[in-house]
């Protein structure tokens, strides 16, 4: 059970902020979480006491840095549940998709072939494929959602043929928030022979996730939507696959030797992929943030955002002037609008209650494909907002009129 | 300039009556209009604002498409601007409209009910809204003289 006022301590956010004249209350924690003092402590300890260059010197304080540097693949492999070496630090979750797409894909494919992907998705599980689609002649297809707007395991059956090379899928989508059958999502893609590229961006910090058990080919999330620094990321691929891979980009750090005759020998996975010196100390406050949340316990930040949505969703029942688009969710994202008032507006008036919540597309551009509107409020909660975040939240939306909208300018 | 448009209730209802009830809100097939298509600086708005520029005078505007009360009430206000003009006389009211909002000094009188959007100025993130219509006939005024330096 989360003690969530002791570790609201845990934050300099949390720490009695306003925002608009008002106690600051966050929801926005799918776009970014804050960040533990476990992890700013990190990153000062790496500016203040140990600065150096990683895998170059040979003295002391850079030794001190390739340690903290490299024990955060193993932190990292043990909270996904993979080996070290199967750990690429990149820069974010979309960075690590557009490797994928790049290095795995643009080489793997060819015309004719199908990767298959949702109207769920993110921009950046999206765009790379439209973009190596075109350069291969593959094609692009859309996995049946169903009414809700869920990814379900026998839509993915129905849409599976021997053409499909490629299945890539958000493991909780972004603005609905949909936690998916990973596993069995992944088994059925590998029956036709097709590898599997999970979006983890919205889950790593959201639910328990483990790599092996879902048996996913690749994978990627982002640090700061982990309490983590931003500009950082992890890339997972099984071994195997990112040993085939030529890497993206090319530099100093991935490569052991070169020739004026054009000969390269690259370092061997994962530093292959690791061209220039890293955001060291993102890596480092990734670690930080990792522990962070693994003491804090997956299990607990599960449930304790189930009971934030339900008690929020309860509450909200008897509000007649609020559509909510995800009312099923899995998670702690509710997208919904204020009946007849612009996404946008009603952010703005939310905003100057104190209260952070985000409107837009959110980067799910094609989703008003399935859900019917193209912009939306999206509040998303965390293991460190409390019940009366929530009713800050109930209590803005039942003034939220165009009256008071526009009022806010006044 | 009018005692009305200081209160901030005359203002307010002003600025509501502009989102609810836009006006020169619809968009023309005739060639004679240029169009300015505003969505790419937001994934949010998506504008199309035409103009009907002869001889260096704006002889029709209009505009529509998905936007939030800022950017609806401001284009309308700016279709009624500027309506009739001379380019001359626009980029004026376009010069004090932009001050207003940057929060520099500015001519009421020469911006008549637009003044309700004043307040913009406080909140940066919605600049970007109250200025999409105007941005977009600043570019259709730039289209005009551009073509008509080629002539």
């Amino acid at each position: 059970m989360l003690d969530v006022n002791k570790v609201r301590k845990d934050f300099p956010m949390l720490d009695g902020k306003t925002m608009s004249g008002h106690p600051l209350v966050y929801l926005d924690n799918s776009a970014t979480t804050f960040k533990p003092y476990a992890v700013i402590d990190a990153i000062n300890d790496f500016y203040h006491n140990y600065t150096s260059n990683i895998h170059r010197g040979e003295y002391e304080l850079s030794q001190k840095a390739d340690t903290a540097y490299d024990s955060v693949r193993k932190i990292v492999g043990d909270f996904i549940n993979c080996d070290e070496k199967e750990v690429v630090f990149t820069a974010g979750a979309t960075n690590g998709l557009n490797i994928i797409a790049y290095s795995y894909g643009l080489a793997n494919l060819k015309a004719g072939d199908e990767i298959l992907i949702t109207l769920a998705e993110h921009a950046s599980n999206v765009l790379p494929w439209f973009d190596v689609a075109r350069r291969t002649g593959a094609v692009i297809r859309y996995i049946d959602l169903d009414e809700e707007g869920r990814l379900l395991p026998e839509n993915l059956e129905k849409a599976m043929n021997d053409k499909v090379k490629i299945v890539a899928f958000a493991a909780v989508t972004n603005v609905l928030g949909y936690i998916a059958d990973v596993k069995k999502l992944c088994r059925i893609a590998h029956e036709h022979g097709a590898i599997t590229v999970v979006d983890a961006a919205q889950s790593a910090a959201h639910i328990p996730t483990d790599v092996r058990d879902w048996d996913c080919d690749f994978m990627a999330f982002s640090s700061h939507k982990m309490c983590g620094p931003s500009g950082v990321g992890v890339l997972y691929g099984k071994k195997a696959l990112l040993d085939a891979m030529t890497p993206f980009t090319f530099g100093g750090g991935s490569n052991a030797r070169f020739e004026k005759d054009g000969t390269v020998i690259l370092k061997d996975t994962p530093e292959k992929f690791e061209s220039g010196t890293p955001d060291m100390e993102g890596v480092i406050g990734l670690g930080a943030a990792v522990k962070y949340i693994s003491r804090i316990g997956m299990e607990n930040i599960v449930e304790h955002e189930r009971q934030l949505r339900k008690y929020f969703m309860e509450k909200l029942a008897s509000y007649d002037n609020v559509e909510v688009y995800n009312p099923h969710g899995d998670t702690g994202i509710i997208a919904f609008n204020v009946k007849d008032i612009f996404a946008q507006d009603a952010a703005s008036y939310i905003g100057s209650q104190g209260i952070a919540v985000r409107s837009g597309n959110h980067c799910a551009k094609l989703l008003h494909n399935v859900i019917g509107v193209t912009e939306t409020i999206r509040a998303s909660f965390y293991f460190y907002n409390t019940f009366e975040d929530a009713d800050r939240l109930l209590e803005a939306l039942k003034t939220c009129t165009i009256e008071n909208c526009i009022g806010i300018f006044f | 300039m009018s005692s009305l448009l200081k209160d901030p209730m005359v203002l307010r209802e002003i600025l509501l009556d502009h989102y609810e009830y836009p006006h020169n809100h619809k968009l023309t097939d005739n060639p004679a209009f240029r169009e300015a298509h505003m969505a790419s600086d937001s994934c949010i708005d998506d504008i199309r604002v035409q103009a009907k520029i002869t001889d260096g005078i704006i002889e029709d505007v209009c505009f529509d498409g998905r936007a939030c009360t800022i950017s609806t009430a401001s284009t309308s206000m700016m279709t009624d601007l500027v309506k009739g003009k001379s380019i001359a006389d626009a980029k004026v009211i376009m010069d004090n409209y932009f001050a207003m909002i940057d929060g520099r000094e500015y001519d009421e009188d020469l911006l008549e009910e637009a003044v309700a959007l004043q307040g913009v100025s406080k909140q940066a993130n919605r600049i970007r809204c109250a200025t999409i219509g105007w941005r977009g006939l600043k570019q259709l005024i730039e289209e005009s003289e551009a073509e008509n330096d080629g002539k």
